[in-house]
């Protein structure tokens, strides 16, 4: 093997490819090619580095060089500076968003990394995903090996269940007791799934885990497989992360190649296969009696529980069931053991949790945080604060099925009690950030749409009460609210929380429960005054141009779609209210700004 | 692909994959060679070359090899600087391909600078 002295390593995460990083790497590979560097250099793809907002992104080792949206363009000078002559290429590194324009050279010093503890996505962005060796040198199939030749099963599993651990992909649930159920759970034959369903708008932290280090995912399983007795797994990944289900499909057939899938594994009696079943995307199926029930072929709809997948699964068998990035902190614990981990985090919530961090705020992107870290830090410390000089409005965690909340809840903890007891839910990480540009009852209402269309239908409640819900918050945002609709509201929010089977249902009226709770006043100034403090309503609002400021330009009548505004060149202009449909490009095109919106 | 039957076979594994990685973790020596244009008129390109296939040769994994720009000691070139852990940065000049060899053993697996090519140390 030869021996390389600097490495470039290319993000190829679902982010940085939409933002052309595919041509990054073909430029590179032919310019070092081109000077003689190949020998020397070595190209690497990585999944993703969790700072979307800067792809595509390339680091550069062993100076550990951040370089931040490179072009093709930006290539050869790239090659020229760096890696031929030894010198940083200054303009391309990282710089902070606030005023002082710092250049941070290193990967490590940049703030967003600074304050994340990765557990979890150590190695994404670090290694090569398609590539088990480099997942091997960074200690891989180690926690396996131990379980295997060094504990019993029980001994795993109590390393596990002292760990702390509790499942990622919501509710919270310790990972050792549902192990432990199913472990227990009398049956020859036992399955083991992995939820890769993904379906919250604004998440991705699943699918960055699986793109940038699928093998820890696999790991996982193998050890709980080995806990609980099973000799066959799934994962349920939505097709709609193509990417994700190939470098799968390439860490299983390497970890089958390696024999560390398949029959007596590592020379043990332990025996494990593991298939990839393909979701169509549907919110539901992410619930696990649905998902189940797609595995099997079946139309994915959730069932009663009980019986609990832990002794009727898949088949009917008892099956054990947990989110990717649960499967993920497995090795780490068996590696590092319980008292490591559960030293990381708060007296309920241990260890770290990946946020997916979306909206108005400047580092959008992956962010993986201890337990118990404020969610004022994640945003804003983390995060960078948002954009624009704009002020902090709310903040959506969990989802759909989540809540939102105001400024006065900043200092709230990330840790699963703490956070539900403001109304919202952890959920599976999902952050998305509104500035005060944001209607809070638009915000809710999208959410509500999202949810009303993803009810699978089962149950009348989630069917039709999400629906009318719906139609209640259209009212209000077309100013034809009555406070009485507000009453309405929350008690159909609480009979679709009662009268649903599944927490879909049960968790839809979330977040127009929590905004009712803390943006009240913005549900009474559309529907008492009839206006959008955040001017976003269309109903609620008119552009106006102020006839002393125009110049007459005839910018925003060239601008305007529907042809509303009508004026003679340098006389003042006047928009048509009844043709207007309230868009606002006039008023971003006007140089002088005489156009004004109430 | 072999298949992994037991710890050994993975530790094995583990050690051949080590430098598939190990460029990207720090902590450990690092040779720095001058590439400024001085330093390739100088014949930089070609200490490069022999440092790489040198450190190969004798399985030193944990070693960074870095570039630079010129340091302005143009006439001394090609510089290799050489830094272990917690030690000075000991900077060569003159270094030719014949050079290197020496440099590795001695300095880098015995830790005893090699002083006839020594033209500075600094922190
Ligand atoms: C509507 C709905 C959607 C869900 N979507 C997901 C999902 O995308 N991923 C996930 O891991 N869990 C999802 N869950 C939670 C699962 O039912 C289940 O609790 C989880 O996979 C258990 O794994 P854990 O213990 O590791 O968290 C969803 C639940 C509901 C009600």
């Amino acid at each position: 093997m030869a021996l390389y002295r600097a490495h470039v390593l290319v993000c190829k995460g679902t982010g940085c490819t939409a933002s052309g990083s595919g041509s990054v790497y073909d430029a590179l590979k032919e310019e070092l090619e081109r000077r003689g560097l190949d020998k020397e250099v070595m190209l690497v793809e990585t999944g993703c580095h969790g700072m979307c907002e800067m792809g595509p992104i390339v680091v550069v080792y062993p100076e550990g060089s951040f370089y931040c949206r490179v072009t093709p363009e930006d290539v050869p000078e790239l090659v020229e500076e760096h890696l031929y002559k030894g010198r940083v290429l200054q303009r391309l590194l990282y710089t902070t968003p606030d005023e002082e324009k710092h250049r941070i050279p290193h990967y490590r010093d940049i703030p967003f990394y600074g304050k994340q503890r990765r557990i979890v996505l150590r190695n994404c962005g670090y290694i090569n995903p398609d590539n088990i060796e480099e997942y091997i040198a960074r200690d891989g199939y180690q926690a396996l090996a131990r379980a295997l030749l060094e504990f019993s099963p029980e001994e795993t599993l109590d390393i596990v269940k002292r760990s702390g651990l509790r499942g990622r992909g919501g509710a919270g649930f310790p990972t050792g007791k549902k192990w432990e159920f199913a472990r227990m759970a009398p049956g020859d034959k036992k399955y083991i799934v992995c939820n890769a369903d993904e379906g919250d708008p604004g998440a991705f932290m699943d699918r960055s885990v699986l793109e940038g280090d699928p093998h820890s995912v696999v790991e996982g399983m193998l050890i709980g497989a080995y806990v609980i007795g099973s000799d066959e797994g799934y994962i349920y990944c939505r097709a709609e992360y193509p990417l994700a289900i190939k470098r799968l499909v390439t860490a299983i057939q390497q970890a089958e190649e390696m024999g560390l899938i398949g029959d007596n594994i590592m020379g043990t009696d332990f025996s494990f296969h593991l298939h990839i079943k393909e979701g169509a995307g549907a919110f539901v199926c992410g619930e696990e009696t649905a998902l189940m029930a797609s595995i099997e072929g079946k139309r994915g709809m959730p069932n009663p529980r009980p019986p609990f997948p832990a002794n009727s699964g898949l088949w009917g068998k008892p099956t054990n069931i947990n989110n990717v990035e649960t499967w993920a902190n497995i090795p780490q614990i068996i590696l590092n053991g319980a008292e490591w981990f559960s030293s990381v985090g708060t007296e309920t919530s241990k260890g770290t949790k990946i946020f997916a961090l979306t909206g108005k705020v400047n580092n959008t992107g992956l962010v993986e945080a201890p337990m118990g870290m404020s969610l004022r830090e994640v945003i804003f410390d983390i995060g960078g604060g948002i954009p624009n000089g704009k002020k902090f409005k709310a903040v959506q965690l969990g989802g759909p099925s989540g809540g939102c909340l105001p400024e006065s809840m900043l200092d709230t903890p990330v840790d699963y009690e703490s956070i539900n007891a403001t109304g919202a839910i952890m959920g599976s990480g999902g952050m998305v950030v509104t500035d005060e540009d944001t209607c809070i009852v638009d915000f809710a209402k999208f959410f509500l749409t999202f949810v009303q269309n993803e009810s699978c239908g089962k149950c009348p409640f989630c069917r039709i009460g999400t629906r009318r819900m719906l139609e209640i918050l259209e009212r209000i945002c077309e100013g034809k609210g009555k406070m009485e609709d507000l009453d309405l509201l929350e008690d159909l929010a609480q009979k679709v929380k009662d009268g649903s089977l599944c927490a879909l249902g049960g968790t839809a009226p979330n977040p127009v429960l929590t905004t009712l709770k803390y943006f009240r006043d913005e549900y009474v100034a559309h529907t008492v005054d009839k206006k959008c403090p955040a001017k976003v309503c269309p109903a609620l609002i008119q552009y106006t141009i102020d006839p002393a400021k125009c110049i007459g330009c005839t910018k925003c009548a060239r601008q305007c779609p529907v042809n509303a505004i009508s004026g003679e060149i340098k006389k003042p202009h006047l928009i048509d209210q009844d043709t207007c449909i309230k868009c606002g490009q006039c008023m971003a095109v006007c140089p002088v700004k005489a156009i004004s919106v109430e | 692909m072999k298949k992994i039957t037991s710890l050994e076979d993975l530790r094995r594994i583990k050690e051949q994959s080590k430098d598939l990685t190990s460029a990207r973790s720090g902590g450990k020596t690092r040779i720095i060679v001058g590439m400024g244009t001085c330093g390739i008129a100088a014949g930089a390109r070609e200490v490069m070359t022999v440092i790489l296939q040198e450190l190969d040769r004798r399985g030193l994994k944990d070693v960074a090899v870095e570039t630079t720009g010129c340091i302005g000691m143009c006439q001394k070139e090609p510089l290799v600087d050489v830094i272990r852990p917690g030690e000075l940065r000991t900077t060569y000049g003159d270094v030719g391909p014949a050079d290197v060899p020496r440099i590795i053993v001695e300095h880098i697996v015995n830790g005893n600078i090699v002083e006839d090519k020594v033209v500075g140390q600094t922190d």
